[in-house]
């Protein structure tokens, strides 16, 4: 099969920025949640900052594993 | 104007200025593989002694040596040092241990708080003049520290549960539709099994791998752009002045990262003494 298009380049630097969408709004969405939470329910602010960072930890393994495979895969 | 050539010009040095006509020299991962001091062939395998590994055996006796001077002798009025530990004891309990465990966390405070503090010191040996290099950051040492994790709430899940239901407990959580059973089976066998220790010891290594990569990114650019011209004095001064502030968000980085460790390391006992109901 004769190639038709080719990227190349930095494409893990590409690769990055894409993996990189999806815990940005993810991690929009819980911190904004969270500090809404925290300004309705003051008293609970302990619990509502434990799962806020948890989540945030979750949801950023993404965008790191996308930072890392450039360099682990890369050329 | 001069052609610039390329950093990897045999004809530059290791680290250019900006007048001498060399590229940029962009760090990569290849400042994370140290030259080793030595190395010991002991059984056919080759133990490296690096800067790495001495700074790892540093860490383990500086945490070691705080609580060993700070609880004995043991005080009813404690002293400064003591109230000193007693408070870093009572930060993991309450914050960790208690906070996600419950009340039967109290035994496992000693391993989280070992983690919480190893995970701490190494991770900030990444700022620590003439150190500065982050022992996290080698993936070998999160994977040794996850597999302790990993092995640690396996035993617990299959000691308190039962082996068989430890599994089935985990893959078949109550309040789903049975079809969607299915689905959600094998993949919550893989997060379980897989997923999870995998992401915690990748989740460590890559913020300490990136945050190094940055730092050593604008110290380079700071002295690369040191020359005698308007854009060059601009340039390296904003530099210097990203790297101050960039290494003081990288020590927030650092604490946030090793109670995150934590965090999940007590989440996941937790998960393990108390099956999902």
């Amino acid at each position: 099969m004769s190639v038709l298009a080719e990227v190349t380049g930095s494409i893990g630097s590409i690769g990055y920025g894409l993996a990189a969408i999806g815990p940005g709004v993810g991690i929009g969405i819980i911190f904004g949640n969270g500090v809404q939470a925290i300004a309705r329910q003051p008293e609970a602010y302990g619990v509502i900052r434990q799962n806020m960072i948890l989540g945030f930890a979750l949801t950023e393994a993404l965008a790191l594993i996308g930072f890392v495979v450039p360099f682990v895969f890369g050329a | 104007m001069s052609v610039v050539k390329l950093s990897g010009d045999s004809s530059c040095p290791v680290t250019p200025h900006l007048n001498s006509g060399c590229g940029f020299p962009a760090p990569n991962a290849e400042i994370f593989f140290l030259e080793p001091y030595a190395t010991l062939n002991i059984f056919g395998m080759d133990f490296v002694i690096g800067k790495t590994s001495i700074l790892a055996a540093l860490v383990s006796i500086i945490v070691a040596t705080f609580f060993l001077a700070a609880a004995r002798p043991r005080k009813m009025i404690p002293g400064k040092l003591q109230s000193l530990g007693e408070q870093a004891y009572l930060f993991v309990r309450d914050q960790i241990a208690r906070e996600v465990i419950g009340k039967d966390g109290d035994r496992f405070v000693p391993f989280l708080g070992s983690l919480f503090f190893f995970v701490w010191i190494s991770n900030l040996m990444g700022v620590i003049p003439g150190a500065q290099f982050p022992i996290m950051s080698s993936l070998a040492f999160p994977v040794a520290l996850t597999l302790m994790v990993y092995l640690t709430y396996m035993y617990i899940g299959m000691k308190t549960q039962g082996p068989i239901k430890f599994f089935t407990s985990a893959m078949f959580p109550p309040g789903v539709p049975k079809a969607m059973y299915v689905l959600l089976a094998p993949l919550e066998l893989l997060q379980l099994v897989v997923t999870r220790p995998v992401t915690q010891a990748i989740r460590l290594f890559a913020n300490m791998f990136a945050g190094h990569l940055l730092l050593t990114t604008f110290t380079l650019a700071a002295y690369y752009l040191i020359s005698p011209s308007v854009i060059g004095v601009l340039g390296s001064v904003t530099s210097f002045g990203v790297t101050v502030v960039l290494t003081g968000f990288e020590m927030f980085i650092q604490g946030l990262q090793a109670f995150i460790f934590t965090l999940l390391t007590a989440v996941y006992i937790g998960g393990s003494l108390h099956a999902e109901h």
